[in-house]
């Protein structure tokens, strides 16, 4: 499939690869642990999905039109997703975010001709949420508000694409499928779609064990506001997983199995390993959400910061 | 000597809800304990046995404390620390 040649950079988004990681089984004798790389998605992250369908959805009713401004809170894929669909599609997008998001992020989707509108940092993701909410009540005309947190197109790219790839990919041998929480449209999308399977798949979702924790992209439910699209009775089971854990394995898979990933993969894989110790476990499958590179600026050498 | 320490919405259940609390202490250090005293729980959520847990920011006015002298950063009065969460939510990444 990845193989073939397409008429525009919006049909290259999913069919990703899935890697077996053959030195964490090493830890759980006896079941095969497997990462599906959505950074292998054009705009490198899992993002690309729900942006295409919540793009190609609104556009097929009328809600997207190119009179409209594409908006929405996103802190980094999302937006990176949008940006580079926008560019490719011709659509105006305009993305909030918290301000102290790294300069890498803001000049990654400023470079496909996105506007950037800043909320507060003490806020986090949330504050952007707020923000935008209010911006598109006060002129809801103008905008096409994509709302990811609430849009069920995106769970939607999930069920049509992830799921069923996953049971191409692996075929009756899954056991297991483990997802963080984030907007929850991965979790839910292709959950749904598993739980379709004639054999029951055991679906887990991830959460952060602590309410301030370092594991971008990932929602601590409790002290987050929940998204719409999110139904807790969906996964079979809900695993608290903690920032350390996520940091370290990280870190494991690019010294062992060679995959440079960010946080909230490490904390997806830690959560998988964790349940491929189980007893009723053979077949365990993770996603990898994006490339760790993504995460270089902060801490190192971008000193300083305008809030 | 206090200062002002901006409390980010996951550790606001700590604070009864506020944003931004007065605390004393003439080092960051002091101030955790400080802040540990008055709002328990809190030391645990920005330290561990390192000191600041790595995926926690701390900023002393506007630069980050890892830039400066880390837990020992001498703060002055009317000074403002700001605990900031990591970019987390779900847009997803």
């Amino acid at each position: 499939m990845r193989f073939r040649r397409m008429e525009s950079i919006v049909e290259a988004v999913g069919n990703t690869p899935m890697v077996r990681l053959r030195a964490l089984e090493k830890d759980a004798p006896g079941t095969k642990i497997y990462l599906k790389l959505e950074y292998a998605n054009p705009g490198g992250s899992v993002k690309d999905r729900p942006a295409r369908q919540m793009m190609l959805d609104a556009i097929e009713d009328g809600r997207l039109t190119h009179d409209k401004i594409l908006i929405d809170a996103t802190s980094g894929n999302t937006g990176v997703a949008y940006s580079f669909l926008g560019a490719a599609m011709g659509y105006r997008i305009q993305l909030v975010m918290p301000s102290n998001v790294s300069q890498a992020r803001k000049d990654i989707t400023e470079a496909f001709g996105t506007e950037i509108i800043y909320s507060d940092p003490m806020e986090g993701s949330d504050g952007a949420i707020v923000k935008v909410r209010k911006m598109v009540a006060e002129d809801p005309d103008r905008y096409f508000y994509a709302d990811q947190y609430s849009n069920p197109s995106n769970p939607r790219a999930h069920y049509l694409g992830t799921g069923r790839e996953i049971l191409e990919q692996v075929g009756d041998e899954i056991t297991h499928f483990v997802a963080g929480l984030g907007t929850s449209g991965t979790c839910m999308g292709t959950t749904r779609r598993l739980h379709e399977h004639t054999r029951k798949i055991q679906c887990i979702a991830l959460e952060p064990a602590e309410a301030l924790h370092g594991l971008e992209g990932l929602k601590h439910m409790e002290s987050s506001l929940v998204p719409e699209i999110y139904d807790s009775k969906v996964p079979d089971e809900i695993l608290p997983v903690s920032t350390d854990a996520g940091w370290d394995m990280s870190d494991r898979l690019a010294a062992q199995e060679g995959l440079h990933v960010g946080h909230s993969t490490g904390a997806n894989v830690a959560g998988a390993l964790e349940v491929a110790k189980r007893a009723d476990a053979s077949c365990v499958v993770a996603i990898a959400c994006d490339r760790g590179d993504r995460y270089f600026a902060p801490m190192k050498w971008e000193k300083h910061y305008e809030w | 000597m206090a200062v002002t320490v901006r409390i980010p919405t996951p550790l606001r259940t700590l604070t009864g809800g506020a944003d931004e609390v007065s605390v004393d202490g003439g080092t960051v250090a002091e101030v955790i304990e400080n802040l540990e005293t008055n709002h328990p729980g809190m030391k645990d959520r920005l330290c561990d046995d390192k000191g600041v847990r790595r995926f926690v920011n701390i900023y002393a006015n506007d630069e980050d404390i890892r830039f400066l002298d880390n837990l020992e950063t001498v703060l002055k009065e009317g000074d403002t620390l700001s605990i900031v969460p990591a970019i987390a939510g779900g847009a997803s990444l």
